[in-house]
């Protein structure tokens, strides 16, 4: 007959068997016969302290009431095991290579080593963890209950209290013994890996020994089961598929990022190797503790009393059985996983809070002098023994405050999400280089402030948000109802907080990270974690391996010289113990070669050499090229960016620029037109009216007669002469001219020229003053072009020099292989504004009313364009001047 | 003695013409041909009807005939307009400055006659 006495006495025999494994463990690991402490079955079991009380006790509960719901639980870790092991050795990989101690480390050493994410990250994961150890504890002191209910009715709810805080009290204990033995840069605790494995044979053992005495002991064997089953409402349980999907992603997510999970998976991980084996040992072993959950649910609603909790079925099944050993059992069994649980969170926690908000603070108030000196290690130690026994007290007095009612109930679920938070900014860090510190504080943020809203607070009734708030929103705001935002409705609460807390988290983080730059540190870390495989492909350690000394012994060779390097490491590894020159590079031999270097080439340069060739966290060369690479590939992108937009400027002001011609040309277009008809309608007008006048009126002399008949002749000339001149210029401008190259003398064209400008010109005086000898030039041109410049520049002098005695000069120079012929003549020359548009269309210049139509300039330079040559006013000569430019190629003097 | 009309134009041919037909019709025909003093002879020869041709040397016809009708003593006095450009835009312009007809080049000579002997009949 169990006592409780006995019960106190065999959790006491219990625990002193766990500190007795610990304790050989941690021996054998010092040393060094720690071979079977590496193997890869330790590992998968360790990874059991998923399994907690809430599963040991709670999954036999949960089947009772929703059927076959509880496996989610078990469906995602596995998930993540089988198929995504790949994610699971990069974090091993990243864990190993960056020394990383826990979860915040990891997270704020990929965002740039931010000890204000770390903070975060430990405050939430605290947060996240608190009421899960309340629930151990809550699940260790009902246990207790229930074999006092059994056996003597008369004990206290005290002494529930008291036994909770003894428990808590050995676990802190445990914890602080094993957990804080020593400090090993790698953070790894072989006493409690090896008692928590022991624990996970115990627990697997205690509750397959509970369910084969319900299939075979309780129950007729397994078809009898079946047909149990069958008939009860377990079998009829419908499964939702929301309900489903949410929690195996939950379940999986939490196994990624839970506190205690990354301590066993990463931090204490020897060898990514065992991966290998825990990849399928580990769903089998979740598969197994799954098997006889529900066989026990069954057999415990048909045998107990109507209205008992199911989620003690495990207990209290074997003791109204009268099987007071198998219920001992299943008690240890319950035991042992409420003690792992409670032990690695608090170690992982411990590590988290010490690590990211004592220390830091420590060496604030000390100043930064005790770093050096050798009073850390306590420091650091104590540190984290405080910090064990504050998450533990903190776990106490959460259990004690919640009154270890039914808030407990759903907290195991609700602890997953808040903590699923991490996997945004976890994976993102992983396996995204674009992934920036903004983002991860912008994801868990939101996440956990979502999650905070959504879920925790509510779990704590309308003592933390009423009820009004719960059915109408904060202000009456409907679509933030905590558990229907977006006024999507009728969703399970926990399915809708997992959608919203995770897409929202991942969408901030996402965001955040795209829209901010990150800092060069942070894209270093980001390229040493998702680049890891490349970086690392063997872990390096500080220890035993003697290639390493070898590069060392290289370096220092060329920098101390041979003989001095050679005896400094002879005289080491004589210290050593070693055969041979090379000694073991142990971190006092790495301290005293660094100071040696810096001897001679300075601190910081010894130190980074000394950090290349023995490894540890340091920067290698090829993550410094290839940031460096990054970082040229982004200013080469930055500057084709900057050579695009001043294309595109460019580019712009050529359109704007044709623009504007464009609209030029239009608008000389329309101008054109109108000149064109009022030249045309002008002489039109004579010839109509004179003719009307011829017709219609009677007594005209014939001297009237005569004069209106020659009006009529001399306008239908100018018409015609308009015409050959708009359509010469057409055809110059088009360039469809055909050039009739000749040879001929200057003199000779002139002759022409003048001879043809001043026939008909009657009784106007025009004196021609000339340079006979100048003339004597050979031309090889189109001459009767040229002729026709000649003519127009000649007939404007006649038309418009109003001098009295009117004189045109005509001179010819050479410069800068030019021949230059000035036609410059007496009159009062032409008005600065004029100039400037006398080659223009119809820009006939001044008041003069003279017969031609103003196209006589506009065709001259068009002529002298295609002749390669020029024509442009001269001022300043007296008179009005033009100067008609041919190159000299073209010209040959005459002999 | 008939009324006076005083034309402003500055092509030779068609003040030869106009005069010839107005002269025959029996109006005192006076003539000027450029823009700068255009307007001071409308005030000093206060002519019954001016014929104003739009493309002067000097002085546009549109800017004339504004002049002529800022002053008191001209703004009622019948202007007839001339132009060879004959676009639609230049129509729309004498008439909106306030000129009495707008004919476009070449016109008949009876037209002119018949133009002429309304604007001074009203």
């Amino acid at each position: 007959m169990a006592t409780l006495n006995m019960l106190v006495a065999v959790c006491l025999v219990y625990v002193i068997f766990l500190f007795l494994i610990a304790f050989a463990a941690e021996r054998a690991a010092i040393q060094g016969r720690g071979g079977w402490l590496r193997s890869p079955v330790v590992y998968t079991l360790s990874l059991s302290i998923y399994c907690t009380a809430w599963t040991f006790y709670g999954a036999v509960g949960y089947a009772a009431r929703s059927g076959l719901e509880y496996l989610t639980i078990y469906i995602g870790p596995s998930l993540v095991m089988i198929g995504w092991w790949w994610v699971l050795r990069k974090l091993v990989r990243i864990g190993r290579s960056q020394r990383v101690t826990s979860i915040a480390d990891l997270i704020s050493s990929r965002y740039g080593k931010s000890n204000l994410l770390a903070v975060g990250v430990t405050v939430l994961a605290v947060v996240g963890t608190t009421p899960y150890i309340a629930l151990q504890l809550q699940s260790v002191t009902v246990s207790f209950s229930v074999f006092s209910d059994a056996y003597e009715a008369g004990l206290t709810r005290d002494n529930h209290e008291s036994n909770a805080l003894l428990v808590a009290a050995g676990l802190a204990l445990f914890t602080i013994v094993f957990g804080t033995r020593n400090l090993d840069v790698n953070e790894r605790h072989h006493g409690v890996v090896m008692a928590i494995a022991v624990e996970a044979v115990v627990k697997l053992f205690a509750l397959t020994a509970v369910g084969v005495f319900v299939v075979w002991g309780l129950a007729g064997g397994v078809s009898d089961i079946f047909t149990r089953i069958d008939t009860s409402e377990i079998g009829s349980w419908e499964m939702r598929g929301d309900r489903w999907a949410g929690l195996i992603f939950l379940s999986a997510a939490a196994f990624l990022c839970l506190p205690r999970m990354f301590q066993v998976m990463v931090v204490e991980n020897e060898n990514e190797g065992h991966l290998r084996m825990a990849s399928w040992a580990f769903p089998l072993y979740l598969m197994v503790m799954s098997l006889f959950v529900v066989p026990i649910a069954v057999v415990g609603l048909d045998l107990m009393p109507a209205g008992s909790n199911p989620d003690f079925f495990v207990l209290t099944v074997p003791l109204a059985t009268g099987n007071d050993g198998l219920a001992m059992l299943s008690f240890i069994g319950g035991f042992s996983s409420a003690t792992s649980m409670v032990i690695v969170a608090a170690l992982a926690l411990s590590t988290m809070v010490s690590n990211h908000i004592v220390m830091p603070i420590w060496l604030n108030v000390t100043g930064g002098g005790a770093v050096v000196s050798g009073d850390v290690r306590n420091v650091v130690l104590l540190s984290r023994r405080i910090s064990i026994g504050a998450v533990v007290t903190l776990g106490y007095l959460y259990y004690r405050l919640s009154g270890g009612g039914t808030a407990l109930a759903s907290i195991g679920l609700i602890s997953f999400t808040g903590v699923a938070q991490f996997l945004p900014v976890l994976i993102g860090g992983v396996f995204w280089r674009g992934a920036t510190r903004q983002g991860a504080f912008a994801g868990l943020t939101v996440g956990f402030l979502i999650w905070a809203y959504s879920l925790l607070l509510p779990s704590f009734g309308a003592s933390m948000l009423s009820a009004d708030l719960m059915a109408n929103g904060p202000f009456g705001i409907g679509w933030l109802r905590p558990q229907a935002f977006f006024g999507i409705e009728g969703m399970d609460p926990l399915v809708h907080a997992i959608l919203w807390s995770i897409s929202l988290n991942t969408l901030a983080f996402y965001a955040a990270s795209l829209m901010g730059f990150p800092s060069p540190l942070e894209r270093l870390q980001g390229a040493q974690f998702v680049n890891v495989y490349e970086h690392s492909s063997t872990p390096r350690g500080w220890s035993g391996n003697l290639a390493q000394s070898e590069d060392l012994m290289i370096m220092a060779q060329r920098i101390l010289g041979a003989r001095e390097a050679q005896s400094l490491f002879e005289r080491e590894a004589r210290g050593q113990g070693m055969a041979g020159v090379l000694p073991e590079p142990s971190p006092e031999f790495l301290q005293q070669l660094e100071r040696a270097l810096a001897g001679s080439v300075g601190a910081a340069t010894a130190h980074a050499m000394i950090s290349q060739t023995a490894g540890g966290a340091s920067v290698s060369v090829e993550d410094l090229m290839a940031v460096a690479d990054e970082t040229a590939q982004m200013m080469e992108h930055s500057s084709q960016l900057e050579t695009k937009s001043e294309e595109l400027a460019r580019t712009a002001r050529q359109l704007r620029q044709a623009n504007d011609k464009l609209t030029q040309i239009s608008e000389q277009k329309d101008a054109f037109l109108s000149q064109v008809s009022h030249e045309l309608r002008t002489p039109m007008t004579s010839i109509r009216a004179f003719s009307e006048i011829l017709r219609d009126s009677e007594m005209l002399t014939a001297a009237e007669r005569g004069r209106y008949c020659s009006i009529i002749h001399d306008e239908a000339i100018r018409l015609t002469r308009l015409l050959d001149d708009l359509l010469d210029l057409s055809v110059l401008e088009n360039g469809q001219v055909s050039l009739n190259t000749q040879t001929g003398q200057l003199a000779d064209v002139l002759d022409q020229a003048l001879a043809a400008a001043l026939t008909g010109s009657g009784d106007a005086k025009l004196q021609v003053m000339r340079s006979r000898e100048a003339e004597k030039l050979s031309l090889t041109t189109d001459l009767d072009r040229l002729s026709q410049v000649f003519i127009n520049l000649i007939g404007n002098a006649q038309k418009y020099c109003d001098a009295e005695h009117p004189e045109l000069k005509i001179s010819v120079a050479h410069r800068e292989g030019n021949v230059l012929i000035d036609f410059t003549d007496n009159g009062s020359g032409i008005s600065k504004e004029d100039q400037a548009v006398i080659f223009e269309k119809f820009s006939r210049a001044g008041v003069q009313r003279v017969s031609g139509a103003g196209l006589g300039l506009a065709i001259c330079r068009e002529i002298m364009t295609r002749l390669g040559g020029s024509v442009s006013y001269l001022p300043g000569q007296g008179g009005a001047a033009f100067r008609v430019v041919m190159p000299e190629e073209l010209a040959v003097a005459a002999q | 003695m008939g009324k006076s009309v005083l034309l402003i134009e500055d092509e030779p041919n068609i003040i030869e013409a106009i005069s010839f037909i107005l002269s025959r019709d029996g109006w005192a025909v006076s003539t000027h041909s450029n823009g700068h003093d255009a307007v001071g002879v409308v005030q000093s020869t206060q002519p019954d009807l001016v014929i104003l041709d739009v493309m002067l040397p000097g002085k546009s016809g549109y800017d004339i005939l504004r002049e002529i009708r800022g002053h008191s003593d001209t703004s009622g006095l019948p202007v007839l307009m001339l132009t060879a450009k004959g676009q639609v835009k230049d129509r729309e312009m004498a008439e909106r400055i306030g000129a009495s007809r707008f004919m476009t080049k070449p016109f008949s000579n009876a037209e002119v006659l018949e133009v002429v002997r309304e604007l001074v009949t009203e």
